[in-house]
């Protein structure tokens, strides 16, 4: 016990102690507080807003959560002795602004300062996801985002079935779907939600089936209906991200004005022949406000502009990788990873086996999402040739 | 004069014989549509409007820019230049 104390007593004469009051003031001012306890011990409570980081992988995980080797960082315990020792470990890992918290999580109770039980994944959640928590980018944090976002699917066809497929596995925890068509078989060439007993069957429950079928845990909203300017916000509010799988120009419109008002993101794609175009529209976009559909295209075409119903048609895949590309954006927003598509246009051409990358940019005086002037209302545009691209 | 290369949507290209790329020479984006109008009867028609301008579901791009950012079709071209003619798409289904 001899060689601990002394070890202790120099610990305390090295690294600087500051008392769970003193850790809350300076945490509010940015300071990251590391609560290096066992899973256990953090499963009972923890400091608000505190990184959780258990002390065996505390330094091959830290860079994850304070990337800036000069940020200030307080480090706690139960007690306030492990982290002595965790506060040194950081300061030779190169940390030059470590603290421990004196009398750690204990202390910290006892003064009333504030806690939370983190969220944890039940056993269950982190088998299926195992290969998500083994990125550092998604982890545990990143797949409880996933679990707590809900996505709505506009469509349930050939954009929707891979997009939302995937998402399910993915472990989005709410996804609802708005469509008021029923399967036909011709949809399963490309449709891969449905079924071929499953013709006859309106596609928002044939989708439910499929997506329950596959993760148990989604919670499916069906949405059985066709929308229009007299439900699209009571529909649209409450989800944090719409994925745009329409077939018609009414219903993009529709998608986008309803996006920008109530401040959605909108994953975009569509698709024609061996042709796709993938986008995000978020003029709302945190730190980078970008482009609305309006931006781009401020009026639908008239119906004798748009391709005629003789020319449509898409090769089955095509909406395979356009959708599986919108599912890749829809997961970068929620955990805000990298680069999303918001202010860019990519292009697919399946024939040439192209990608092309094109600018977007804001209009500054688009009607919609410019902010000048009222909001000017939702439009029922002309049904014409559903089947386009369909 | 400059040699550019218009690359034409899929929705287009039953009139240009099926082409998704055609060759053409012009000084600006505005000669290019028009040498492309003249080769291929009944495309211009589908990107510009009676004034002529760019139609509102039609986007012309320069490279990676449209070219509203770039003067519109008065953009000056240069050898190699990609015209990449882009029109709203609704298909999804």
């Amino acid at each position: 016990m001899a060689a601990k104390e002394k070890r202790l007593a120099q610990l305390r004469a090295s690294v600087p102690e500051v008392s769970p009051t003193e850790a809350r003031r300076l945490q509010s001012e940015g300071a990251a507080l590391i609560d290096v306890r066992e899973p256990d011990e953090v499963a009972a409570g923890s400091p608000l807003g505190a990184h959780r980081i258990v002390r065996g992988f505390l330094e091959l995980r830290v860079e994850n959560s304070v990337p800036d080797l000069d940020h200030p960082v307080l480090v706690m315990c139960a007690g306030g002795v492990r982290s002595l020792f965790a506060a040194e470990n950081l300061s030779q890992l190169g940390y030059t602004k470590v603290s421990s918290v004196v009398g750690g999580f204990n202390a910290w109770k006892n003064d009333k300062l504030p806690v939370e039980i983190p969220p944890r994944l039940t056993p269950d959640q982190r088998e299926r996801y195992g290969r998500h928590l083994l990125m550092p980018e998604v982890g545990e944090k990143g797949q409880l985002k996933l679990i707590n976002a809900k996505v709505l699917f506009v469509g349930a066809g050939g954009l929707g079935s891979p997009a939302a497929y995937y998402l399910a596995a993915a472990g989005i925890g709410t996804i609802g779907i708005i469509d008021d068509d029923v399967v036909d078989r011709s949809n399963l060439q490309r449709q891969i939600l449905h079924t071929d007993d499953r013709v006859g069957m309106s596609k928002v429950k044939s989708a439910e089936i499929t997506l329950k079928g596959l993760n148990p845990a989604v919670n499916v909203v069906a949405h059985e209906t066709r929308l229009d300017s007299s439900n699209v916000e009571e529909i649209f509010n409450g989800y944090d991200i719409v994925v745009d799988g329409s077939d018609n120009f009414p219903t993009r419109y529709l998608v986008n004005d309803a996006c920008v008002k109530l401040k959605i993101p909108n994953v975009h794609g569509s698709i024609f022949r061996f042709e796709g175009q993938v986008s995000v529209f978020w003029p709302n976009n945190p730190g980078n406000p970008s482009p609305c559909y309006r931006c781009l295209y401020p009026e639908p075409p008239p119906p004798e502009m748009a391709p005629s119903c003789a020319e449509a048609g898409v090769l089955g895949i095509l909406p395979g990788v356009v959708g599986l590309l919108e599912a890749v954006e829809t997961v970068k927003i929620i955990l805000s990873l990298g680069d999303t598509l918001a202010g860019r246009l990519l292009h697919y051409d399946a024939l040439r086996a192209r990608f092309t990358e094109l600018q977007l940019d804001r209009d500054p005086d688009c009607a919609y999402c410019s902010g000048k002037g009222e909001f000017p209302g939702y439009i029922d545009y002309a049904q014409f040739c559903s089947m386009a691209g369909a | 004069m400059s040699n550019v290369t218009v690359r034409i949507p899929t929705p287009l290209r039953s009139m240009t014989g099926g082409a998704d790329e055609v060759t053409v020479s012009g000084a600006t984006v505005k000669d290019a549509l028009d040498a492309l109008g003249a080769k291929h009867e009944g495309v211009l028609s589908k990107v510009l409007d009676a004034k002529g301008g760019v139609r509102s579901f039609v986007n012309v791009y320069l490279g990676s820019r449209n070219i509203k950012a770039l003067g519109g079709l008065g953009a000056e071209l240069k050898d190699g230049d990609v015209l990449a003619i882009v029109p709203a798409v609704a298909g999804g289904k």
